[in-house]
């Protein structure tokens, strides 16, 4: 008999309550599989992965009869949207419990058929069996079992001990496809009738269409339609070269008259802070007795706009049967995305389907929705038909929200022995989501295109309780005495931002983790002691620990060479991250490498979790070396690699990740862990071999001279 | 419409298509292999790189007349599941990717460099695919996997 967990649960796991239904999370089939449902998809972190084990374990099949469905609004479970490293908190917990219920119901049922007693059963890779060699399965029953009824609290899930394929590094169910290259990205799809589309869009911000000849694009072979709705422009076409061909034709008969004007991108910050905005206080802590305050140190951090900038430009199907459309997206949320369409359309949300297909990684709110509804725009021409509508790499790069540039203050106060009395935080910023379904108007970038055009929508900022926007980790882990913590929303947008992995976090951690380092530098003590005196939950100390000793922290000075330590728990409420970062240079920084020590509780796939953690330290240290978004006054120009170059091979440091593993924690994500306090390690690591700040990022030659002008 | 001959992944292939039209178009459209993956269009994410003769090139900046009468090969005609590269067994050992769009191309850059270069050294691996771009950060993974597989082909 298996052990359990002490029913402690007296509330469903909260995508289990959403969803409660049995049936539409698990399902056996008599030929001997489980078809697990999630809401969640796979966007190249591991999650389906992930997600089998947990199911195969708790209801004791061998993972190979898992076979996981890919979320559609037809009828997967709803989710929301696969995002702020929740995959494993939320779906795998709605999985786990789904599957200990579920398999105490066929343990009923065997029970009854067999004639012995639920004690007297156990399970092995499903089949079901009892003393003297009696037995049944999971697939015999399955046409008895009734499935359809919803789940109970108090569902007992195995104790971590007894687990045998959560918690191991099994290879990812995927990888074998992508090596092959067997068709799995919705790129790689084909419809019977498949036709091709392409939009048309300036590369002016917002501009007017003010005339279009059509002649030329006409003129195209296998030309289906040219559709124009407002300044929503785009082509049809039998084929994908003739869609590129007929969209080249339309784009040289088109006059486009400016949009609205881009801020100054070298007087970031200055803008952030004259826009009008809404301020938020997110957290104040007050002091049980003011300290002494002898001097306030103040510092100002800021960080651009940064594009998701997948490899793989946007790309969605749509095809329409009478008022109903069926749509294949790589969006992160198939229901919000579904909403989104129906407040475009006008349409009831049971006419729309929206199925989920593999895309390449999007590291958050990318084109994938936008390419949505241009795909089920175009498609209305395309008589019944489906449509594939692929985005430029130019229109990927400059019409995709991006990452909302930021500009944090920090001010404290110290006392006479440079200690922190009182701490105060600032942030000015575009909100940090603009993602569809949440809003009674659309966010999709063509709604704002057509001839009745919806205004377009203002990001915003989840609530703190769900990990903040512009916010995120902006309250200290530390044990300050008091604090305040504000952040200001901009209510412009003239340059669209939403969800990039970690929202606010990356620059939050970066200026406070380099606040910090400056402090400690201050008072002459080791930038480790500095943070374990400051912290009291033993897991981010035993991070921080970690880190230092496998780095040996700190190691001998050398000239042109420095090391730097960054710490935070994502969220707050997240995987615990520490990094330690060794650089290299003098003009040209160069990342040697990144020791990095994670406590993300339950490791369900450890090797998926480092895996993560890599990829996390990696894309921060080219967001750190390299990146940012250009722009002109009229335009985004940073719209091809060339302009928006990011790390490649040769630049990529060494990466080591100590996973410390607490199997009887609940499991967090990873996927967002490394971004801010890799940030912070790099930048305290310049300080540490060439003795400058540098408080704005990219750290890029130029900014290390301006950095180095204003410290002499 | 020219006929443009040249051997794709062994076998003997004939495409009428003008021959200024993109390599990764015609095998994309026309010859159904979706291996090569459209990335930017402009020779620069390496994501649609196949090999021609024994240099790998970016199929979508390589016109359709300059593959006549050579040898392309595409992922498809690197392995397969069921007699698989070693450098496909070394990715999927190594777990060597995350969301695996790009890993089509880098592993063709691979290719090309193994038959080059038998005893590449790390620094070598990463000069060799420095011009394939890969978001996720599977780098340091992808670099061991290609030494994988040179171990494991200099072992045979």
């Amino acid at each position: 008999m298996t052990k359990r967990a002490p029913s402690s649960a007296l509330s469903l796991p909260v995508s289990l309550a959403a969803n409660p239904l049995l049936s539409s999370w698990i399902r056996f089939s008599p030929e001997g599989h489980v078809t697990v449902s999630p809401g969640k998809v796979e966007i190249g972190q591991g999650i389906v992965t992930a997600l089998a084990q947990i199911a195969a374990d708790e209801l004791d099949v061998d993972i190979g009869r898992v076979q996981m469905m890919r979320a559609s609004t037809a009828g997967s479970p709803n989710e929301g949207v696969t995002s702020g490293s929740l995959s494993v908190q939320q779906s795998g917990r709605a999985i786990r419990y789904a599957c200990a219920e579920i398999r105490q119901i066929f343990l009923a049922a065997a029970s009854d058929r067999l004639g012995v007693g639920i004690d007297a059963l156990d399970i092995s890779d499903g089949t079901i069996s009892g003393p003297g060699n009696i037995r049944t399965s999971y697939w015999e029953l399955a046409g008895d079992v009734q499935l359809d009824r919803d789940a109970t609290p108090g569902a007992a899930p195995k104790i971590s001990a007894q687990r045998t394929i959560a918690g191991n590094s099994i290879q990812r169910l995927d990888i074998p496809d992508k090596v092959f290259a067997h068709p799995r990205f919705i790129h790689d799809s084909t419809l019977p009738g498949m036709l091709h589309g392409r939009v048309l869009r300036s590369k002016m911000a917002a501009a007017k269409l003010v005339d279009m000849k059509e002649d030329g694009a006409r003129a195209v072979a296998g030309l289906i339609a040219i559709i124009r709705d407002g300044n929503f422009a785009g082509v049809v076409s039998e084929t994908e070269d003739g869609a590129e061909a007929a969209l080249g034709a339309l784009r040289k008969g088109a006059v486009w008259s400016s949009g609205e004007t881009l801020p100054d991108e070298s007087r970031l910050a200055a803008w952030l802070k004259a826009q009008p905005s809404e301020l938020a206080v997110i957290d104040k802590k007050a002091a049980p007795q003011a300290g002494q305050k002898q001097r306030t140190v103040r510092r100002q951090y800021t960080r651009p706009y940064l594009a998701h900038a997948s490899i793989a430009p946007s790309c969605a199907l749509a095809q329409w049967s009478g008022d109903r459309v069926h749509v294949w997206t790589h969006s992160q949320g198939v229901y919000f995305l579904r909403a989104d369409l129906a407040l475009v359309l006008k349409l009831p949300l049971e006419n729309i389907t929206v199925e989920h297909m593999e895309g390449a990684g999007c590291y958050g709110h990318n084109a994938a929705d936008d390419v949505a509804l241009d795909a089920v725009l175009l498609a209305k021409a395309a008589a019944g038909r489906p449509v594939r509508v692929q985005w430029s790499r130019q229109d990927e790069m400059s019409h995709a929200p991006f990452g909302a540039a930021m500009a944090i203050e920090i001010e404290a106060d110290l006392d006479e022995r440079g200690e922190i009395v009182d701490w105060r935080h600032s942030i000015w910023s575009n909100g940090h989501t603009a993602r569809p379904g949440r809003a009674a108007q659309p966010a999709l970038l063509a709604a704002t295109e057509l001839a009745n055009p919806f205004p377009r929508y203002i990001a915003t900022n989840p609530p703190q309780a769900s990990g903040g926007g512009a916010d995120r980790n902006s309250i200290p882990l530390y044990e300050f005495p008091s604090w305040q913590i504000e952040c200001h929303r901009l209510l412009t947008m003239p340059i669209r931002t939403s969800a990039l992995r970690t929202l606010g976090a990356q620059g939050n951690v970066f200026a406070i983790e380099s606040f910090l380092d400056e402090v400690a530098a201050e008072r002459g003590e080791d930038p480790v002691s500095f943070r374990l005196r400051h912290l009291r939950d033993s897991r981010a100390q035993d991070v921080v620990r970690a880190a230092a000793k496998r780095a040996n922290w700190k190691p001998d000075k050398r000239a042109g060479v420095g090391y730097g330590l960054g710490f935070a728990r994502y969220k707050n409420t997240g995987a615990y991250c520490a990094v330690v970062a060794e650089i290299e240079g003098a003009e040209d920084i160069s990342v040697k490498r990144l020791t990095i020590a994670v406590d993300v509780g339950e490791a369900i796939n450890p090797d998926g979790v480092i895996n993560q953690i890599e990829g996390g330290a990696i894309q921060a240290t080219s967001w750190v070396l390299k990146e940012r978004v250009r722009f002109d006054s009229q335009r985004i120009t940073s719209n091809t690699w060339t302009d928006y170059p990011i790390l490649r091979f040769s630049e990529v440091p060494e990466v080591q990740v100590e996973l410390i593993q607490r199997p009887d924690m609940d499991p967090l994500g990873a996927g967002e862990a490394a971004h801010g306090p890799v940030t912070a390690a790099i930048a305290n690591a310049v300080f540490d071999a060439l003795g400058v700040r540098v408080r704005d990022l990219p750290i890029t030659r130029d900014s290390l001279i301006a950095a180095m002008e204003l410290t002499s | 419409m020219p006929r443009i001959r040249f051997r794709l992944n062994g076998v003997a292939t004939e495409v009428d298509a003008d021959p200024d039209r993109s390599l990764l178009d015609i095998l994309r459209g026309q010859l159904g292999m979706t291996g090569p993956h459209f990335g930017c269009g402009a020779n620069e994410c390496g994501a649609c790189n196949v090999i021609i003769g024994d240099r790998a090139v970016a199929a979508c900046d390589t016109p359709l007349w300059s593959a006549a009468d050579k040898d392309v090969t595409t992922i498809e005609g690197l392995g397969s599941a069921q007699n698989p590269h070693p450098l496909q067994r070394a990715f999927i050992a190594e777990q060597a990717l995350q969301c695996g769009y790009c890993v089509s191309g880098i592993l063709m850059s691979a290719a090309a460099l193994l038959m080059r270069n038998p005893a590449p050294s790390g620094a070598d691996v990463k000069a060799a695919l420095d011009r394939n771009l890969c978001r996720c950060g599977s780098h340091n993974r992808m670099v061991r996997a290609v030494l994988r597989a040179a171990a494991e082909m200099a072992a045979q």
